[in-house]
């Protein structure tokens, strides 16, 4: 176990306790959550609350950067904003962080919920990865965070 | 002249009487005539939504999407406890024990049900599996899915849950289940077109009272449904994001 700091793109900072271990997918599962305009939980599955180890009323208000990992990099995610914002979807994956410290994987794929022409929201759609896929993404995420470090 | 209903392909043989009953008591109770008009398949189907000859559909999943954002049609109700799940199965002698173990090149079988297709190969994907390196086959029913794996010409079959159960026991025996989703929100709805939208609310009410007395309860048996519940707008376009995330 050790604890880090994780600074967020606004520039607030939080502790976290992080331990090396993984917990696999579930089987046959969907993790879903919804969010407003700016990030914040406004639903979410039972299979999210069983993945991330908060409670559904830990999670609803809260911004879905509660379950960003220490080693994911800053630019996956303003890859995702970025596609959001256009209107379009996102896929990829993402080492999410429990509450436990534990860390699960996941195929994600983002797109914006679109009432009478207006974004009002988004929803996130996790699978299971594969995890040969997963493999590759860990040493490109090591490299993009380590670039990351290097500019601040 | 008379509205048109319609329900999707994938609903068991078993309750095509029950259709007819529930098209028979639903006139009734809403004094309008209505016809019941039933596809062999889903492209047929698709044809009959485009030439705007559908009114109300007990629809798949798959195909809400193209009906409430591009055909403006909306939600009435969805069945009481009933979710579009998926099952990908394997004969029982078969080497695969788990989807870990399939490998480029797996033969699947399974029907045109799209979101059963869809949620099959979402389930394989962990695998490393998809559309451009395993080979896939088609039947008409989901009993044939089940031949062709004993038959031993596929490795593993697409079944929507329910028609896994409905198999005879002696062809359950033979197979392995490898996966069941628990996906939940995935299920088909009734939607109801721009021409029936006058008549929405008395149509609402009537199936959600539907099983409040015995003949209602009568009728929603011969279907296979323990009830209706509400499914609103935004329950439906909820489910269609979800949707659009899966689709490719
Ligand atoms: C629909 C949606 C789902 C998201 N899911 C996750 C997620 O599962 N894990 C995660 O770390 N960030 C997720 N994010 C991104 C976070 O909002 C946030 O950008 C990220 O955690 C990085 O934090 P930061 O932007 O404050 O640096 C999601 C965003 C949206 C809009």
């Amino acid at each position: 176990m050790k604890e880090i700091t994780l600074t967020y793109y606004d520039g607030s900072h939080r502790q976290v306790v992080i331990e090396d271990i993984e917990v696999p997918y579930p089987e046959g599962r969907l993790i879903v959550s919804r969010t407003d305009r700016k990030g914040i939980i406004t639903h979410c599955n039972q299979s999210f609350v069983d993945m991330s180890g908060y409670s559904e009323q830990e999670l609803i208000g809260q911004p879905h950067s509660i379950l960003r990992h220490p080693d994911m990099p800053r630019a996956a995610f303003k890859d995702l904003w970025d596609t959001l914002e256009q209107g379009k979807r996102w896929q990829g994956y993402v080492k999410n962080l429990r509450k436990d410290g534990k860390y699960y994987w996941v195929y994600a794929t983002a797109i914006p919920n679109i009432r009478n022409g207006k974004t009002v929201g988004y929803t996130s759609v996790r699978r299971k990865p594969s995890r040969k896929n997963v493999e590759a993404c860990i040493p490109l995420y090591a490299e993009m965070l380590q670039k990351e470090r290097v500019a601040v | 002249m008379s509205y048109v209903m319609t329900v999707s392909p994938d609903f068991p043989p078993n309750y095509l009487a029950g259709w007819y009953i529930f098209n028979t008591w639903l006139q009734r109770q809403l004094d309008l005539p209505i016809h019941l008009e039933l596809y062999d398949s889903f492209a047929a189907q698709r044809e009959a939504i485009a030439n705007d000859e559908i009114d109300l559909i007990y629809a798949n999943p798959y195909d809400a999407s193209m009906l409430v954002r591009e055909k403006e049609f909306s939600a009435i109700a969805a069945p009481h406890n009933r979710a579009d799940e998926a099952i990908i199965a394997t004969a029982s002698g078969s080497e695969i024990q788990e989807i870990a173990d399939l490998q480029e090149g797996t033969r699947i079988v399974h029907t045109d049900d799209p979101d059963v297709n869809m949620i099959g190969m979402i389930m394989l994907e962990p695998a490393d599996l998809n559309t451009s390196n395993t080979s896939d086959e088609t039947v008409d029913s989901y009993p044939l899915v089940a031949k062709k794996l004993l038959q031993g010409e596929a490795d593993v079959g697409f079944f929507l849950d329910e028609a896994y159960e409905t198999l005879s026991c002696l062809t359950k025996d033979r197979l392995r289940v490898l996966i069941r989703s628990e996906i939940f929100v995935i299920k088909h709805v009734l939607l109801a077109g721009s021409k029936l939208q006058e008549h929405k609310s008395r149509l609402e009410q009537v199936l959600l009272e539907m099983a409040d007395n015995n003949k209602g309860r009568g009728v929603l048996e011969s279907m296979g449904f323990q009830g209706w519940e509400k499914q609103t707008q935004e329950d439906t376009e909820f489910m269609i994001d979800l949707m659009d995330t899966l689709v490719v």
